[in-house]
């Protein structure tokens, strides 16, 4: 970590106390997969704590979660058309996730998942696989078309373009997000060597957006594929 | 004694432990260059990345001035194109982390 220093996470150091240490002395399960089945665990708890009673009209958490998710689906519809409604729940899910996982971090004694490479990777190719499995799964065969550029006689040449182009898209997403929030961490931590309080704390604010803007940049870049995917070709 | 006096004092306390201790295993030549790299690496991304995201604040604070309605979508989208500027000296920060921290050729 920046500078030498050891942070302690209480979810790692609950399951090395409970005894799954390796030889090291580093918790068995990573630190991240820990993080992420935390998140994961409270956003299902949150769920089932807003849906246990609905009723016509929302109250309280169930108001709180209808405004979120119907203010994505306006936005994923009026981006996508109405295919958008097909794969909206994973959209809605990667945001809301990633969200939790980035805000969560910077709670004292938690690690964001998302400040680490594998999580954000994962994520990316999913995305990836997703896209391209709706691309063939409505277009079938022509699914190439999208990959050849707008002339046949062009294809040799767009055709390495665009999978490099593709591939790059994966890259840049989980870049992206790991980029950010492992920068957010280290310049906490160094911040909090300079000037301890004074310095640190309007960095959570801004932090604080850049987790909001980061999570909704990635749902919504994936979207953009989605709707890549899901069109003509050229 | 108070507890604000407690917190303060464990504060000052952390600070006083947590002191800088790299970790330098390679010739200090090779430590120097891999310093000047970073340094200079990302200063080159940030002020391209600065004078990028000027530019797409200018267009929409120009938007907003013509047309004070539209500016909602117009912070939007603007919010959205600096996220994607900034990605790119986002890929700087992680070169030089891995410079850094996770460098293949040394230690």
């Amino acid at each position: 970590m920046a500078g030498g220093l050891h942070p302690i996470f209480l979810v790692e150091e609950a399951v090395k106390a409970i005894g799954l240490v390796d030889a090291h002395g580093h918790s068995l399960i990573p630190g991240n997969v820990l993080y992420s089945w935390t998140f994961m665990i409270i956003l299902i708890l949150v769920s089932t704590m807003a849906t246990k009673k609905i009723s016509l009209v929302p109250r309280g958490l169930q108001n709180f979660f209808e405004m979120v998710i119907g203010g994505l689906e306006d936005f994923v519809v009026a981006n996508m058309g109405e295919d958008g409604r097909k794969v909206f729940p994973v959209l809605a899910t990667l945001f809301i996730y990633i969200l939790t996982c980035n805000l969560g971090g910077l709670f004292p004694g938690n690690d964001a998942p998302t400040a680490n490479i594998n999580t954000t990777a994962s994520m990316a190719v999913f995305v990836f696989v997703y896209y391209q499995y709706w691309g063939f799964k409505i277009h079938g065969t022509h699914y190439i078309h999208h990959f050849t550029g707008p002339m046949i006689w062009m294809a040799p040449l767009m055709f390495p373009i665009e999978v490099i182009g593709h591939f790059a898209r994966m890259l840049s997403l989980s870049l992206r997000l790991f980029g950010n929030i492992r920068g957010e961490d280290i310049v906490l931590a160094l911040l909090f060597m300079l000037a301890p309080i004074v310095s640190t704390v309007p960095m959570y604010f801004l932090f604080m957006l850049a987790d909001v803007i980061q999570a909704f940049v990635f749902f919504m870049l994936s979207m953009l594929y989605l709707k890549g995917a899901f069109e003509e070709a050229h | 004694m108070g507890k604000k006096f407690v917190s303060v004092l464990a504060t000052v306390a952390l600070v006083a432990v947590a002191s800088c201790a790299f970790a330098a295993e390679a010739a200090p030549e090779v430590i120097s260059t891999i310093s000047w790299a970073a340094a200079l690496g990302m200063a080159i991304a940030a002020a391209g990345c600065g004078i990028a995201q000027g530019l797409g604040l200018k267009a929409a604070c120009e938007g907003t001035a013509r047309n004070p309605e539209a500016s909602g979508k117009i912070t939007v989208t603007m919010l959205i194109g600096l996220a994607m500027i900034e990605s790119l000296a986002i890929y700087a920060l992680v070169v030089n982390l891995i410079l850094l921290f996770a460098n293949p050729f040394v230690g």
